[in-house]
C-alpha cells in the first residue's frame, strides 16, 4: 500500500514552486528597499547642494547671509579633530590590542576587559558626550575647545580600533612569530618587527574606518557646547572651533526660518561626504593593495 | 675549506659578534621589562573609560535622586523642566524612545530580515559582491544626514499625504532611523544564516525542499540566535540615536502615542538641555544625567541580552 | 685587526680539535643532555622520562609514529615549547654543562645558538635579503657591509645562493616551496648557532626539493650538530648518524643509524621500521 499519493503531490509541488518564486522576487525588493533610499538620499542632497558648493564657499567664514556664508572654520575644525583622533586612538587603540592578543594571560581578566571593549561599542555616543562634557571641559577645565572635542571622539571610536587591530594581529600566522622566536629574538622584537608589520594594512583599514566614524559624529559634539557662530578658525588645541556635522546640525535646525539654509546644509554633506568617500577608499585600497596572503 | 660553509670562514664571525653585542644588551632587556606594564596601563583605558562613565552618570543622577524623589521621576507624565513649577517625569521621554525604536524596528526588522535571506540564500555570489558593499555604504552615512534628510525631506513627503502630520513628528525620524538600521540587521543576520553548514541545507534540497521551505525550516531556526540578537543589537542602536530624532521630532515633551506628533526622546532630551548650557548645579542640569543613566542601561541590558542570546541559543552543528 | 682574529680563531679552532681528539679518542662531546624530562600540555603527558644524549657535529635523527612525543621534544631543546600555554616541564636538559629550564636562563641566548628550521617553510613576509638578515640585526649587528656578508655567506651555505643572488631584494614569497626552507635554513645560519633543530623540514617539500634538502643537511654536519624529526624512515636512514624512536612519549630506542635499522633491539622498533604500525 501507498503512503503517499503522486498526484496531490504533483499538485502541491506547483503551488510551492510558485511561492518560492514569488518570495525570490520579495526579498530582491526589499534588499533593493535600503539601496533606493540610499540613491534617493544622495540624489535629493546632491541636487539641494551642488549649485552652492564654489570656491567661496568652501574658503569662506561663517556668515548670516547665505549668500556669503563658508565653511572654511568647520573643515579647519574636523581636521584639528583628527589631528587629536588620529595619535590617540591609533597609540591606544594598538597598545591595547597589542596587550589583550600578545601579552595578557587568557583567563578571567582578559574575558572581562574584551566583554568591557564590546559593552563600550555600544553605549550611545551622547553618553561619550555627557563623559567628555564632565570630564574634559569641567572637571580638567579645558572648555569646548579642540582637545576636549578630540579625546571625547577618540574614546567613543577606540573600542572600533581596538577590535580590527586585535582581528588583524589575530590574523598574523602564528608561524611567522615562532621563526622570529627560533632566531632567539625577544617578545618585543617580535611584535615591533614581525607581527606589527604584517598586522598592519588591517589596523590601518580599522584605524580609517573609525576616523570616518568620528568626523560624522554630531551627538557629543551637541553636548560639549559646540558652537556654530562667528568664532575664529581655530589655531591650536585650546581653541574652540565647531566641525562640519555641527555646521550641518545648526543650519538644518535654521532652515524652517532661512529657506537657503537648507541648501547650505546640502551643500556641507556633500563635503562631507566626498571627504568620507575619500577616507574609505584609503582605507579599501590598502586592504586590497596591501594585506598579506599566507 | 672553500665549500666550508660555516662559522669559521669569510672575515665575519658572527657568533663573536653577538656575544659582544650581548653584553651591551641591557638596554633591549630594560625595553623587554617596561613594554608589558606600559601596555597595560594603555589597555586600562578602556577600562577607566567605563568607570568614568558610570561613575559620571551615577553620582550625577544621585544628586538628582536628592532633589526629585526617584518615584517621581519613574512614574511622572509630565516634564516641564524650564517652567516655574518645574516636573521631572520621564515618561513622556520614554514614551518617545520606546515609540520612535518600535517604528524603526518595524521598518528595519523585516526588510533586514529579508535582504539577509536574499543575500544568503538566493543571491549569486556575484550578485552579493555588488550588494552587500552597497548596503554597508548606508550603514556609513553619518546619522546628521539621515536626520537632515528625515526633516527636509520625508516629512514634507509625508505631509503631502497626510496633511495633519505636524512638522516635526515621530513618524518620519522612526521610519529613517530604521532604514539607517538595515544594514546593521541585514548583515549581522546574514552571517549568521551563513554560517550554516550547507550539508543541512542539502539535507532538506535532497528531500525536494524548495529553496523558500529549506530557508524557513532549516536555516532560519539554525540561525536564529544570531537573528534574534541582530533585532537586539538594532534595537539598542535605535534606542540610543540621537540626531535623528533630535533634529525631525522636535522637542515637545508630550506623552501621547500618537505618532503623527511631535515628541522628545531621552537622547533629544540630553541634547536640548545640554547644549542650552543649563547652569551647571541647577537641577535641570542634574536631569541630565539622570536621563542619560536611565539610556545607558537600556542600552546596556540590551547589549548583554544580545550577546546572552547569540552564546546561549548558539545552535551547535 | 682582522688578521689578529683571524689568529685567534684559528688558535680557538685548533684548541677545539685537541679537546676534541682527546675526548674523541672514545667519544665525542655531548651537547644535549636530557635527564628524567616529563611534560605535560594541561592534562596529557607527552614525554614520559626521557633520558638522552645527543653528541656533537652528528645528526640525530628522531622517529615514531604522529602524536608520540618526537617534535615536542625538539620544541623542548630551545623551549619553544613553552609558547604553547599550559604547558609543564620538570626534569633537566643540559646544554654545554647548562640546565636549559633554569628560569633565568636565557631563552633568547638558547635560541641564538640552538637554531630551528620548521615543518612548513616559514619565511616573512619581506624580501630575501631582510629574511636572512632578520637574526643578526636583531642581535644587534647593523653595520651594512658586514649584514651583506652574512647574507651572501648563509645563502651560500643553505647553497641557494645561486638561484637567488639577482633578486635578493624580492619577496621571499615569490620563492617556491623548496627554495622557502633552504632560504629558512638560511636564515638559521646566519647567527652562526651550534645546534640546528629540524622539525620534519621536508614533509611540505616534493621530492626533488626533499633531496637538496638532505645534501644540504650533509654539508651541513661538518659545522653543526643537527637534530632532525622525520616521518619517513629512509630520510633518517639515509642521513643520521643516530637515531632516536619514540612512542607514546617514550623514547623506545637510541642507538647508531646503523643498528636501528638492521638490527634493532627493542620488538617495537622492529615493527615501526619495517611499516607494521605508524
Amino acid at each position: 500500500m501507498k503512503h503517499i499519493d503522486e498526484s496531490v503531490v504533483q499538485r502541491r509541488m506547483k503551488s510551492r514552486i510558485r511561492n518560492n518564486m514569488i518570495l525570490k522576487q520579495v526579498f530582491f525588493v526589499a534588499t533593493l528597499f535600503g539601496l533606493f533610499f540610499l540613491a534617493v538620499l544622495l540624489i535629493r542632497v546632491f541636487s539641494q547642494g551642488i549649485s552652492w558648493i564654489n570656491w567661496d564657499f568652501i574658503t569662506g567664514r561663517l556668515s548670516t547671509d547665505p549668500d556669503r556664508a563658508g565653511i572654511m572654520g568647520a573643515i579647519l575644525g574636523t581636521s584639528w579633530l583628527m589631528l587629536v583622533v588620529i595619535p590617540v586612538t591609533f597609540i591606544v587603540g594598538v597598545g591595547t590590542a597589542i596587550y589583550l592578543e600578545l601579552y595578557a594571560k587568557q583567563g578571567k581578566f582578559h574575558n572581562f576587559i574584551a566583554t568591557n571593549i564590546s559593552n563600550l561599542a555600544g553605549v550611545p555616543s551622547i553618553v561619550y558626550g555627557l563623559l567628555g562634557l564632565t570630564l574634559f571641559v569641567r572637571t580638567m577645565k579645558f572648555g569646548n575647545v579642540v582637545l576636549a572635542g578630540g579625546l571625547t571622539l577618540s574614546l567613543l571610536v577606540l573600542p572600533i580600533v581596538i577590535v580590527a587591530a586585535q582581528e588583524a594581529i589575530r590574523a598574523v600566522p602564528q608561524h611567522l612569530s615562532e621563526a622570529s622566536y627560533g632566531m632567539g629574538a625577544t617578545k618585543w622584537q617580535t611584535v615591533k618587527k614581525i607581527i606589527l608589520p604584517a598586522a598592519l594594512p588591517g589596523i590601518l583599514t580599522g584605524a580609517i574606518l573609525a576616523l570616518s566614524r568620528a568626523i560624522g559624529e554630531t551627538a557629543p559634539l551637541t553636548v560639549l557646547g559646540i558652537p556654530a557662530l562667528l568664532i575664529p578658525f581655530p589655531g591650536s588645541l585650546f581653541d574652540t572651533f565647531t566641525a562640519l556635522p555641527m555646521q550641518i546640525y545648526y543650519w538644518t535646525l535654521d532652515s524652517s526660518l532661512v529657506a537657503e539654509y537648507a541648501y547650505l546644509a546640502a551643500a556641507t554633506i556633500i563635503v562631507l561626504l566626498v571627504l568620507l568617500f575619500l577616507l574609505n577608499s584609503i582605507a579599501i585600497f590598502i586592504r586590497n593593495r596591501f594585506q598579506q596572503r599566507y | 675549506m672553500a665549500a666550508n660553509g660555516g662559522s669559521n670562514s669569510g672575515a665575519v664571525n658572527v657568533r663573536e659578534m653577538i656575544a659582544e653585542k650581548k653584553k651591551k644588551k641591557n638596554l633591549s632587556n630594560f625595553t623587554e621589562k617596561i613594554i608589558p606594564p606600559i601596555l597595560f596601563l594603555i589597555a586600562s583605558i578602556s577600562l577607566l573609560t567605563t568607570v568614568g562613565i558610570i561613575l559620571t552618570l551615577i553620582t550625577e543622577a544621585i544628586e538628582f535622586f536628592k532633589r526629585v524623589p526617584f518615584w517621581e521621576f519613574y512614574t511622572g507624565t509630565v516634564l516641564k523642566p524650564m517652567s516655574q513649577n518645574p516636573e521631572f517625569g520621564v515618561l513622556p521621554l520614554l514614551n518617545g524612545t520606546l515609540i520612535s525604536t518600535a517604528i524603526a524596528m518595524l521598518v528595519a526588522g523585516p526588510v533586514g530580515i529579508m535582504s539577509a535571506i536574499y543575500l544568503s540564500e538566493y543571491a549569486s555570489d556575484r550578485a552579493r559582491r555588488v550588494l552587500k558593499p552597497m548596503l554597508e555604504i548606508l550603514a556609513g552615512i553619518p546619522t546628521i544626514v539621515y536626520g537632515f534628510f528625515a526633516f527636509t525631506f520625508v516629512t514634507p513627503i509625508i505631509r503631502y499625504f497626510f496633511p495633519e502630520v505636524e512638522a516635526t513628528n515621530i513618524l518620519s525620524p522612526g521610519i529613517v532611523m530604521g532604514v539607517m538600521i538595515i544594514p546593521m540587521i541585514a548583515s549581522l543576520s546574514e552571517d549568521a544564516m551563513s554560517a550554516v553548514p550547507n550539508s543541512m541545507r542539502e539535507g532538506a534540497l535532497a528531500l525536494g525542499a524548495t529553496k523558500l521551505e529549506t530557508t524557513f525550516k532549516v536555516v532560519i531556526p539554525a540561525a536564529l540566535s544570531g537573528i534574534v540578537s541582530s533585532f537586539v543589537l538594532g534595537i539598542s542602536r535605535a534606542i540610543g540615536e540621537t540626531m535623528i530624532v533630535t533634529i525631525a521630532s522636535g522637542s515637545s515633551k508630550n506623552f501621547t502615542f500618537d505618532i503623527t506628533q511631535s515628541m522628545q526622546t531621552m537622547t533629544a532630551y540630553i541634547v536640548e538641555v545640554a547644549g542650552g548650557e543649563a547652569p551647571a548645579g541647577s537641577t535641570i542640569y542634574y536631569s541630565l544625567y539622570a536621563v542619560a543613566l536611565t539610556l545607558f542601561v537600556f542600552t546596556l541590558l540590551m547589549n548583554i541580552l544580545a550577546r546572552y542570546v547569540s552564546r546561549k541559543f548558539r545552535e551547535e552543528y | 685587526m682582522s688578521a689578529l682574529s683571524e689568529n685567534q680563531k684559528i688558535r680557538v679552532k685548533i684548541n677545539d680539535k685537541e679537546v676534541n681528539e682527546s675526548a674523541a679518542s672514545e667519544e665525542k662531546r655531548a651537547v644535549f643532555q636530557t635527564k628524567n624530562l616529563n611534560l605535560w600540555y594541561s592534562e596529557t603527558h607527552a614525554l614520559k622520562d626521557i633520558n638522552l644524549e645527543i653528541k656533537e657535529n652528528e645528526v640525530t635523527a628522531v622517529i615514531g609514529p604522529s602524536g608520540c612525543g618526537k617534535s615536542t621534544y625538539i620544541k623542548t631543546l630551545n623551549r619553544m615549547v613553552e609558547l604553547v600555554p599550559g604547558v609543564r616541564i620538570t626534569g633537566e636538559i643540559k646544554y654545554k654543562d647548562k640546565n636549559i629550564l633554569d628560569k633565568d636562563f636565557s631563552v633568547e641566548e638558547l635560541r641564538t645558538q640552538v637554531g630551528m628550521v620548521f615543518q612548513k617553510p616559514n619565511p616573512f613576509p619581506k624580501s630575501i635579503y631582510e629574511n636572512i638578515a632578520y637574526g643578526p640585526k636583531i642581535h644587534g649587528i647593523k653595520n651594512k657591509k658586514i649584514l651583506d656578508e652574512i647574507v651572501e655567506k648563509s645563502l651560500r651555505g643553505a647553497s641557494i645562493w645561486d638561484e637567488v643572488k639577482d633578486r635578493l631584494h624580492e619577496n621571499a614569497y615569490g620563492l617556491s616551496g623548496g627554495q622557502q626552507q633552504r632560504l629558512c635554513i638560511a636564515r638559521c645560519l646566519a647567527v652562526e648557532p651550534e645546534v640546528i633543530l629540524m622539525d620534519e623540514p621536508t614533509s611540505a617539500l616534493d621530492p626533488k626539493s626533499t633531496l637538496r634538502i638532505e645534501e644540504l643537511v650533509q654539508e651541513l654536519r661538518k659545522d653543526y650538530s643537527i637534530i632532525i624529526v622525520t616521518h619517513n624512515m629512509q630520510q633518517a636512514a639515509r642521513i643520521s648518524d643516530k637515531t632516536a624512536f619514540f612512542l607514546n612519549g617514550e623514547v623506545v630506542e637510541f642507538d647508531d643509524t646503523d643498528k636501528i635499522f638492521t638490527n634493532p633491539s627493542d620488538q617495537r622498533t622492529e615493527d615501526y621500521i619495517s611499516g607494521r604500525f605508524g
